[in-house]
């Protein structure tokens, strides 16, 4: 099964890579649902075991959510507002994939430093999971428009959640069904204010946003 | 009890969505503040039994910010009973930049508003790390639609960056719970409990390299969402733009149920044999944030940003003084009770300024006392209380962080708390004084708010405020027994005393 498990985890990777070098919105929001259909088969795989009722029911909850609800929802966002659909990065795709390959190396570095008591299923799997969080957090610093942030905060919530199915395989299926519900809440809220940003601006970039600050130049 | 406590409020916000008329739904709000309110008060004489198997508990922290959060939950109702009715309909000009904008629905604002307390009450009830991060997580998204009520492109652009930055902030705060997990996992190899109780008489046992870098994940995630410098950029924003109750909530509240899940992560921390790592950095966020605040509040043209780098200073208040342990634990869990209490009159007095002045800039503000006779004083007591002045509550508290500070020598933590107080002092007091004196300005501000100057103000905008003021000041006089205990109960869970 860690043949599986490892497939999965370097597939992970590769969406990763591909979200850095991604130029279309669309196809952003189609490679980080991919990721949600990945990071769904990893309870199976890394849980205790392929079907038990625990890992299925998180495996569906995560397909059903990360795989369908979140891509249409952000889809629509991107359907409604008709602007531009280009991904306007501050820093360049090159760079942007370059970047992710070191941020894979410090995630190798560092899953080898730290020293796991518990045993997990793939040694892969702490630095897929902590490439994917930075990942993740390059893609909301570095892209302007407010449907890439809310990609790159689901692609950093998929990391912490790869991590949290890896090494707390245990923990109670209620607070990951709650840490579920609480993405899910976050990207709705986000998907609406996305179509007000958009009503307001005609446009989502978040650069318009820049208005709130304590001293102006005169 | 814990039970009905969290699901009060979320029904009613759910009835808040589906009805239609305004006068029962404003019923409704302040209905459910008082049911909560009484529910609070009486686990004040019968403490709850622990539900969910341990799950949900009331300790001396979870009571004591539970109460302030009822208590000033339900000054914002009242508030906002007033506030919802008397709001423009429709579309109407901006004051800042004449551009036309509505309201949010009244609905949604209530539901919202009803859930916020209902996540805010699991956050001080919850005994368990996952389910405290499900619930932290809980009050951001509920309280997002709250700052968009005035639904122009500052609020929206406030609301943005206090969605991706606590989102993400809070994020960290997830990964540090997991990271608790490891630390717990064992060498058995067994599930590892997150209720803190386990945590805790586990200590020893629990892996320190895991254990230092949960509590580092967590202290950032938390103190993100608790506006502790530099992480602290959200704050200034969401309380500016938002509607005046709200951010006497926000700043009132939440950071205080932020300030509770660092607390939580300390206890553990401390149990784990590591405190001093613990208490060396929230000494160092505290510190920072003191000084930051103090930069920020002298020259502040806008009164609510001013308000809100204020909230910034306390939470390194609180920080510093958990930080400093002994007596200095004791003053932040008292000074936690004075500033929500002082924040919310000051909040909500600044929402009758802005009511009648129709401008956030300090230049635009002149004869506060004579404009209004009820807050124009209001607001200067608050500007007393909340720099720490005598008679009122937080000179008490934090005079006790500094007595702390003193017990264990540390005299130069010491010398740079007095010297941020008293920048923050010189700044507020400017501001607030600048604004409460003189003639009122050409044209007078009354026409604007459609009543003829010198009139009364109104009852409930004003007597809201001075309720919580009293309350201030009888603090800064007389400290309860039953506060006093349940402060010092408090402070124990993190070596105050």
């Amino acid at each position: 099964m860690t043949g599986w498990l490892d497939t999965l985890l370097v597939l992970i990777v590769l969406t990763n890579l591909k979200l850095l070098g991604t130029s279309r919105l669309g196809g952003c929001i189609r490679v980080v649902a991919a990721q949600g259909v990945l990071l769904g088969g990893l309870p199976l795989l890394a849980g205790g075991g392929l079907l038990a009722p625990r890992a299925l029911l998180l495996a569906a909850a995560g397909v059903g959510l990360k795989g369908i609800v979140f891509p249409w929802l952000l889809l629509r966002a991107l359907r409604e507002a008709k602007v531009q659909r280009e991904v306007q990065p501050y820093l360049g795709f090159t760079a942007s994939m370059l970047i992710g390959a070191g941020v894979l190396g410090i995630g190798l570095w560092a899953g080898s430093r730290l020293p796991l008591p518990t045993a997990v299923r793939s040694s892969l799997l702490v630095p897929v999971a902590l490439a994917t969080m930075l990942t993740g957090l390059l893609v909301v610093v570095s892209r302007s428009k407010a449907i890439t942030q809310v990609l790159g905060y689901l692609v950093f919530e998929n990391g912490i959640y790869a991590f949290g199915v890896g090494i707390a395989p245990d923990a109670p299926v209620l607070v990951e069904l709650g840490i579920l519900l609480d993405v899910f809440v976050a990207v709705f809220v986000m998907g609406i204010m996305i179509f007000h940003i958009n009503r307001e601006f005609d446009d989502i970039d978040t650069e318009r946003l820049s208005e709130l600050r304590d001293w102006r130049p005169e | 009890m814990i039970p009905a406590l969290i699901a009060l409020p979320a029904l009613a916000g759910v009835a808040a969505f589906t009805l239609k008329r305004d006068a029962v739904r404003r019923a409704l709000l302040i209905g459910a503040a008082i049911g909560h309110g009484a529910m609070t008060a009486s686990c004040w004489w019968r403490r709850p039994e622990p539900v969910a198997s341990g799950w949900l508990a009331l300790d001396a922290a979870g009571l004591l910010f539970l109460t302030l959060t009822s208590l000033l939950f339900l000054a914002s109702a009242v508030y906002a009973a007033h506030y919802l009715r008397h709001e423009e309909r429709g579309r109407r000009t901006d004051f800042k930049e004449g551009l036309l904008f509505s309201n949010a629905p009244e609905a949604v604002f209530t539901g919202c508003l009803l859930f916020f307390l209902s996540t805010m009450t699991l956050v001080c009830a919850s005994r368990h790390l996952g389910l405290l991060w499900v619930a932290v997580e809980g009050t951001t998204l509920a309280s997002a639609p709250l700052i968009y009520f005035h639904r122009h492109h500052r609020s929206l652009e406030a609301t943005w960056k206090y969605l991706v930055i606590c989102s993400v902030g809070i994020g960290l705060a997830l990964l540090g719970t997991l990271c608790l997990a490891v630390a717990g996992a064992g060498s058995e190899g067994g599930p590892a409990s997150m209720v803190i109780d386990d945590l805790i008489a586990r200590g020893g046992t629990l892996q320190p390299d895991w254990l230092r870098l949960a509590f580092l994940l967590l202290l950032v995630g938390y103190g993100t969402k608790m506006g502790l410098a530099p992480l602290h950029t959200w704050l200034p924003d969401a309380h500016s733009e938002s509607p005046s109750l709200v951010s006497a909530l926000l700043s009132g509240a939440v950071l205080n149920c932020a300030f509770l899940a660092v607390l939580r992560s300390q206890q553990v921390l401390e149990a784990g044999g590591q405190g001093d790592l613990g208490r060396n950095l929230l000494m160092t966020f505290g510190l920072a944030s003191m000084g930051l605040a103090g930069v920020f509040v002298l020259g502040q043209t806008d009164y609510k940003r001013m308000l809100a780098y204020s909230s910034v200073e306390h939470m390194g208040i609180l920080a510093l003084g958990v930080g400093i342990g002994g007596a200095g634990a004791r003053g932040a869990m008292l000074h936690a009770v004075n500033h929500s209490l002082t924040k919310g009159v000051l909040f909500l007095v600044a929402g009758n300024i802005l009511h009648l002045y129709r401008t956030k800039e300090v230049a635009g503000v002149r004869g506060l006392v004579r404009a209004l006779p009820i807050s124009g004083p209001l607001w200067i007591a608050g500007m007393l209380a909340v720099t720490g002045s005598p008679p009122f509550g937080p000179f008490l508290s934090e005079f006790t962080v500094l007595y702390g500070a003193l017990e264990q020598g540390r005299s130069v933590v010491a010398a740079l708390y007095l010297v941020f107080l008293a920048i923050v002092f010189v700044g507020m007091g400017q501001t607030v004084l600048r604004m409460s004196q003189g003639p009122l300005p050409e044209g007078g501000p009354a026409p604007a708010a459609g009543r003829p100057a010198g009139a009364a103000e109104p009852w409930t905008s004003a007597m809201v405020p001075a309720a919580l003021a009293l309350i201030v000041l009888m603090l800064g006089v007389y400290v309860p027994p039953a506060l006093d205990a349940i402060v010092l109960e408090a402070a124990g869970l993190v070596g105050g005393r």
